[in-house]
């Protein structure tokens, strides 16, 4: 076999993604099996547990804001071919913005300049914080690999000292800051239709998931429909190219930097204003992790990387229920398929493809070889 | 004794029949650490687990893995028919306290908080800092360099009680001692880390400690191995570490979580179920310091009747063992 011919768009990122998909599922199965349970019923349980079981929507669509956030992180700092896996520590002090935020405007402006400052400030935290990276990266050449996931250690010292000394809410030992003043909170799915007299389930789903897809999009077109854009795609096709083209290429690095920051800074609303209403320890949890393998997943690309959260969120919601519902699947199971799934999708992605690409020729060609 | 108790128990559970007790459905829900974290969340399954070997009831549980499962974990046993749910950490004290309110005529119970206010919800706190000021004793009994040490799991203030009450133990003993403190991390991942928590205790070790306390969780594994390596010796906590590396640990600071679960799945089965806040300390044998054979060579007649003594003051009032927590600073 020479070369290879591509497979057509659709089926790398339609048909590819699912064989993968089924394939994780198929490992799982067995494994599942064997701990003694059935794994029919087990599939059954969890797509039950994401999707439908009361307030189970909410709760997927929950987990999927975040990781669109984060997963929108991670995808713009790969198209300049950066890898920024600090957007666990720059959502981290995301929520100090909005705590500064609601500490200077919420006393003295109606609700809605509120949460927009909040939205804002979140935004501008995290990239600060993704900021000095960026710069050591385009001006020093430290690696931003290394200097992200310091920035995460870094970030949850501060976190900690903060939250244990100077933010802490009187009167109780947990280390969490005071609840923000209402009228920062964003508004929860239950309210939101309550509005319009429509009755859902109670869940921490809030108003930051339009927030993420509105994200969605302005990642889109600042992408691919924009000079920055096309310069963050060149710096990360050719740094040397871009230079000659005359593209700034340190100054990108930076700019790109910056954004992808921002956008992790935004997880902080999803927690902070939607559903803790206070910054607590921890609240990121893995998610700016999670964000590589949805980003990854997701070629980043916004349609493909809601798909990516969506398809997490599934995970992280119907994992919980299989641990409610079978006794013999502990929260370690659940983190094997998680594991399965990225492992197939991620590391694996690309197993397929050459049988994947012999039968798609075949079946199109009418039984013609190629090779 | 305790085998009639139970025999009596049974028999008047049957007398009474399904009735009363048909409704009892009793839920917990482990912390991040998990059940078998060697520790804090194991205490606690120890008392789960001796509650229905006693009893036969089966207790519906659950571990969380990240923040927003902790609320989601106690709305879902409710509506599973829990009829009493128990909390173990800090943590959930925010989510038990909606749960609480939202399901006014279920019980509901949270070890390590105090600051709550719900009718139907019981508190427990432990007083760590005297436990750790006579683990601290022992300390500075069994020194011979003067330096002794501290490895904390995450700096936070439930940790710093502990480091402040061993001090306080320490100094009692010998004023002119060294405690040498260093805390795991400001993750939480902190509380498994034993490669950093022997390195840590090696590095104390290096600058002359010789007796090494930890409250770290599943790190403190790795500072027990350190010490036993290093032919010193380790103080275990929460649980009676003794048996691990026998005639190398001096003795563990005991946290009764273990009874702190037992008691709410009794009282919650036996329809008396106080509420409020319930504070352990020495007086109440929710702390303490363990001596079994695994430590007896290693506490002298002359060390157990300083510790028993000092105890004695303890409960008396007479020695007043600060609390970190009570102004966030450690004076002495």
């Amino acid at each position: 076999m020479s070369v290879r011919k591509p497979l057509p768009r659709w089926a790398d990122l339609i048909l590819l993604p699912f064989i993968n998909l089924c394939a994780a599922f198929f490992v799982c199965g067995i494994v599942v099996w064997i701990i003694g349970e059935n794994p029919w019923n087990a599939l059954i349980v969890m797509i039950k547990g994401a999707f439908i079981y009361p307030g189970s929507l909410g709760y997927t669509l929950y987990y999927t804001t975040n990781f669109i956030f984060t997963g929108l992180a991670v995808a713009t700092a790969f198209h300049a071919n950066l890898f920024n896996i600090g957007g666990e520590g720059q959502a981290y002090v995301g929520s100090l913005g909005i705590l500064l935020a609601t500490a200077l405007f919420a006393p003295y402006l109606p609700g809605i300049f509120v949460i927009l400052l909040c939205i804002v400030c979140s935004a501008l935290m995290g990239a600060a914080w993704a900021l000095i990276p960026g710069y050591l990266q385009a001006k020093r050449g430290s690696h931003v690999v290394i200097t992200t996931i310091m920035f995460n250690f870094l970030a949850s010292a501060l976190m900690v000292w903060l939250l244990a000394g100077p933010l802490i809410q009187i009167g109780q030992q947990s280390p969490q800051s005071d609840l923000i003043p209402k009228n920062a909170h964003l508004p929860s799915a239950e309210t939101f239709f309550g509005w319009f007299g429509i009755d859902v389930a109670s869940s921490p789903l809030n108003l930051s998931f339009l927030v993420a897809l509105i994200a969605l999009f302005v990642f889109w077109v600042l992408i691919w429909k924009t000079r920055l854009g096309y310069e963050i795609r060149a710096v990360g096709k050719n740094q040397d190219a871009a230079n000659y083209a005359g593209i700034n290429v340190s100054r990108t690095i930076i700019i790109t930097m910056t954004i992808s920051g921002a956008f992790a800074g935004l997880l902080a609303i999803n927690e902070v204003m939607g559903v803790q209403h206070r910054a607590i320890l921890n609240f990121t949890a893995g998610y700016g992790f999670t964000g590589i393998a949805v980003a990854l997943m997701g070629r980043n690309h916004p349609i493909g990387i809601f798909f990516a959260s969506l398809l997490f969120g599934a995970l992280f919601q119907g994992g919980a229920e299989l641990d409610f519902e079978f006794k013999s699947i502990t929260r370690d199971m659940v983190l094997l398929i998680q594991g399965m799934i990225i492992l197939f999708s991620g590391a694996l992605a690309y197993m397929f493809n050459p049988a994947l690409s012999r039968i798609l020729t075949r079946v199109l060609k009418g039984g013609e070889h190629d090779d | 004794m305790k085998k009639i108790y139970i025999i009596v128990m049974a028999a008047i559970m049957s007398l009474m029949g399904s009735l009363a007790f048909a409704d009892f459905k009793p839920a917990v829900i482990y912390d991040m650490g998990g059940k078998f974290d060697k520790s804090f969340n194991e205490g606690v399954y120890t008392g789960i687990k001796r509650f229905t070997a006693e009893t036969g009831i089966e207790v519906m549980e659950f571990e969380v893995t990240n923040e927003a499962q902790r609320l989601q974990a106690m709305e879902k046993m409710i509506q599973r028919g829990a009829t009493l749910v128990l909390g173990v950490g800090f943590a959930q004290a925010d989510a038990i306290d909606k749960v609480a309110a939202a399901n006014p005529d279920k019980m509901f119970s949270i070890i390590d908080v105090n600051w709550l206010d719900r009718p139907n919800l019981r508190q427990y706190s432990f007083k760590e800092e005297e436990g750790s000021y006579l683990v601290g004793m022992a300390a500075a009994m069994a020194s011979k360099t003067g330096t002794v040490g501290f490895v904390g799991g995450m700096d936070i203030p439930l940790i710093r009680a502990f480091q402040c009450g061993y001090e306080q133990g320490v100094m009692a003993v010998n004023a002119n001692a060294t405690v040498l403190k260093n805390m795991t991390g400001t993750t939480p991942s902190a509380w498994n880390d034993p490669a950093k928590g022997s390195e840590l205790t090696q590095s104390q070790i290096d600058r002359g400690a010789d007796v090494i306390y930890q409250a770290a969780g599943g790190t403190g594994a790795g500072v027990i191995s350190a010490a036993v390596d290093a032919g010193k010796l380790a103080i275990g906590v929460d649980s009676n570490q003794n048996h691990i590396a026998p005639g190398s640990i001096l003795t563990s600071m005991l946290k009764r979580v273990d009874v702190a679960a037992y008691n709410t799945m009794i009282d919650g089965l036996s329809g008396d179920f106080n509420v409020g806040v319930q504070t352990l300390g020495l007086a109440e044998d929710g702390v303490g310091w363990s001596l079994d054979e695994h430590n007896a060579s290693l506490i002298t007649a002359d060390m157990k009747s300083a510790l028993d003594a000092a105890s004695a003051k303890i409960i008396s009032g007479e020695i007043n063992v600060h609390d970190y927590r009570s102004d966030n600073t450690c004076s002495m």
